[in-house]
């Protein structure tokens, strides 16, 4: 099938972009999204120009690095779908598609489809580890965990940290990262220890890093690529609520 | 760390005063009904509150300060969001937020310039003035509603201000608990409802006076 792309095109973090028309021809249906960019960039190269930057590496959907927003949603209409496993048998033959980076403020382009998001690997520093000992290695079971408890610290790791729910809130926030984050680390035993400081330390940071703050629009999880529930930011303001009084002054 | 300046701080503050107000919007709905008893019901009303000044003024302080926190803080972090999300993108579709959600602040701003109206024309009598006393030597609330109502234009502007106030607490109310951690997903399709069933109420109880009057059912025998 033929396709017409609008893809952004930034040469530089400082530089202005604009929205390039490109022509996508003979493109299989069996190929992923990343793939018919790779068929535009052959023929770009063959004309001698210069191809065009998008991000990628797993290309089996776990490391989101792939993140392109395409026709106004980010990883493209497919619901729980990164970029890489978005196939062109989702679209038809003469269909116009736009292609832009991820936006924020705290995601500056570097160049073309690829945004810095080193703010999100920042959050994580401020507070998502856990305290662990030294010594022996403890019995594999030896902390008793509920089983739903586990599951829901499972359910919230799945985040591939792609930064999909910054690109599709309005206010730029990174709060379905953040919580799924905290969530993971404080629905276990394990993660409880430091649960007070790290829930203050990570929306700090959040906020710190030029991240919006949460309207309860829910884009987000509309747009997520593993599903990732907005009941994981109550669950950080539950969170917050409990650390308040620990941690805060009130100026 | 200060919880003030805290993203999550700020958002209960919102939550915790948009709730406060709902609160007494649903008081003042019920003081409301009164105009549909007899004639001089709610002047009876009206005189009864402002004899208990003191409940009166610690009322209107914690609503006055409740709204500025609201009002502050809503203008400050509408304006950070805006910030942080410096460059639209050229398409954009919308999958989960709402109307409603994404114009939290025009529906806000509204409600504000509705509020100084509200206040100039029935508390202070400065615009469109009808103040009368009744036959028992009470502010005639009765007469100044059913006049001012009877003009379209008065009443257009309420019923406008209902909407917009509708219109934030069909976000509001759901957005509230989601902010306050109240919510799990077991609740949230209750939650998001109810809390739409509430601005309905409020919608239509707070219509009805404007719209009972201009139908001319609510009149002077
Ligand atoms: C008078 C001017 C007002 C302005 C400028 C205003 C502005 C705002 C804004 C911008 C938000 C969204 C905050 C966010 O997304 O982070 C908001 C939320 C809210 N507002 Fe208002 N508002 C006003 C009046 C009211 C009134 C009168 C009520 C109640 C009757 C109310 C109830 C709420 C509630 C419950 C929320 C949800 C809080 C949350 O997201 O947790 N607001 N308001
Ligand atoms: S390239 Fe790894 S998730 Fe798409």
């Amino acid at each position: 099938m033929n396709l017409t792309l609008f893809i952004w095109r930034q040469k530089r973090p400082d530089e202005k972009g604009r929205l390039e028309r490109h022509e996508a021809k003979d493109i299989s249906p069996e190929m992923s999204f990343l793939e018919m960019l790779d068929a535009v960039n052959e023929e770009l190269v063959k004309n001698g120009n210069e191809t065009i930057v998008f991000d990628h590496d797993c290309r089996e959907g776990i490391c989101g690095s792939c993140s392109q927003v395409i026709n106004g949603v980010p990883h493209g209409h497919r619901e729980k779908t990164t970029v890489c496993q978005l196939h062109m048998r989702h679209f038809k033959d003469g269909d116009i598609i736009y292609i832009e980076p991820l936006r924020a403020k705290a995601f500056p382009v570097i160049k073309d489809l690829i945004v810095d998001r080193g703010a999100l690997d920042r959050i994580i520093q401020s507070g998502g580890y856990i305290s662990v000992h030294t010594g022996g290695v403890p019995d594999a079971n030896a902390i008793l965990i509920p089983k739903e408890d586990a599951d829901t610290a499972m359910d919230a790791a799945e985040c591939i940290g792609c930064g999909a729910c910054v690109a599709a809130c309005p206010n730029g926030s990174a709060m379905l990262f953040t919580a799924s984050k905290i969530t993971h680390l404080a629905m276990l035993p394990q993660g409880r220890i430091e649960s007070a400081r790290r829930v203050c330390m990570m929306t700090e940071s959040m906020m710190n890093e030029g991240f919006g703050s949460c309207g309860n629009h829910y884009e987000c999880q509309a747009a997520c690529p593993k599903g990732i529930k907005v009941q994981f930011i109550a669950k950080l303001n539950r969170e917050f609520l409990k650390a308040v009084f620990k941690t805060y002054t009130p100026f | 760390m200060q919880f003030f300046k805290n993203t999550g701080g700020r958002k209960i503050v919102m939550a915790v005063t948009g709730i406060l107000m709902v609160l007494f919007i649903f008081a003042h709905l019920t003081g409301n009904i009164s105009v549909f008893a007899e004639p001089g019901s709610i002047n009876a009303y009206a005189a009864k509150l402002h004899s208990l000044s003191l409940f009166v003024w610690a009322y209107r302080f914690i609503i006055f300060s409740a709204l500025s926190l609201h009002v502050f803080f809503g203008i400050q972090i509408t304006l950070e969001n805006y910030a942080a999300k410096p460059e639209a993108y050229e398409v954009r579709r919308n999958l989960r937020s709402t109307f409603a959600s994404r114009t939290m602040i025009w529906t806000g701003l509204a409600i504000a310039a509705y509020l100084i109206f509200h206040l100039l024309h029935f508390t202070f009598h400065a615009v469109f003035p009808v103040k009368h006393i009744d036959s028992s030597g009470r502010p005639d609330v009765f007469r100044m509603l059913v006049l001012s109502f009877q003009s379209f234009f008065i009443s257009s502007v309420y019923i406008a201000a209902i909407a917009a106030v509708a219109l934030h607490l069909a976000h509001g109310i759901q957005s509230s608990f989601q902010t306050l951690g109240i919510n799990n997903e077991r609740t949230f399709p209750v939650i998001t409802k109810s809390g739409m069933l509430a601005a309905i109420i409020i919608f239509l109880g707070y219509i009805a006076i404007p719209v009972f009057v201009l139908a001319g059912v609510l009149r002077f025998l």
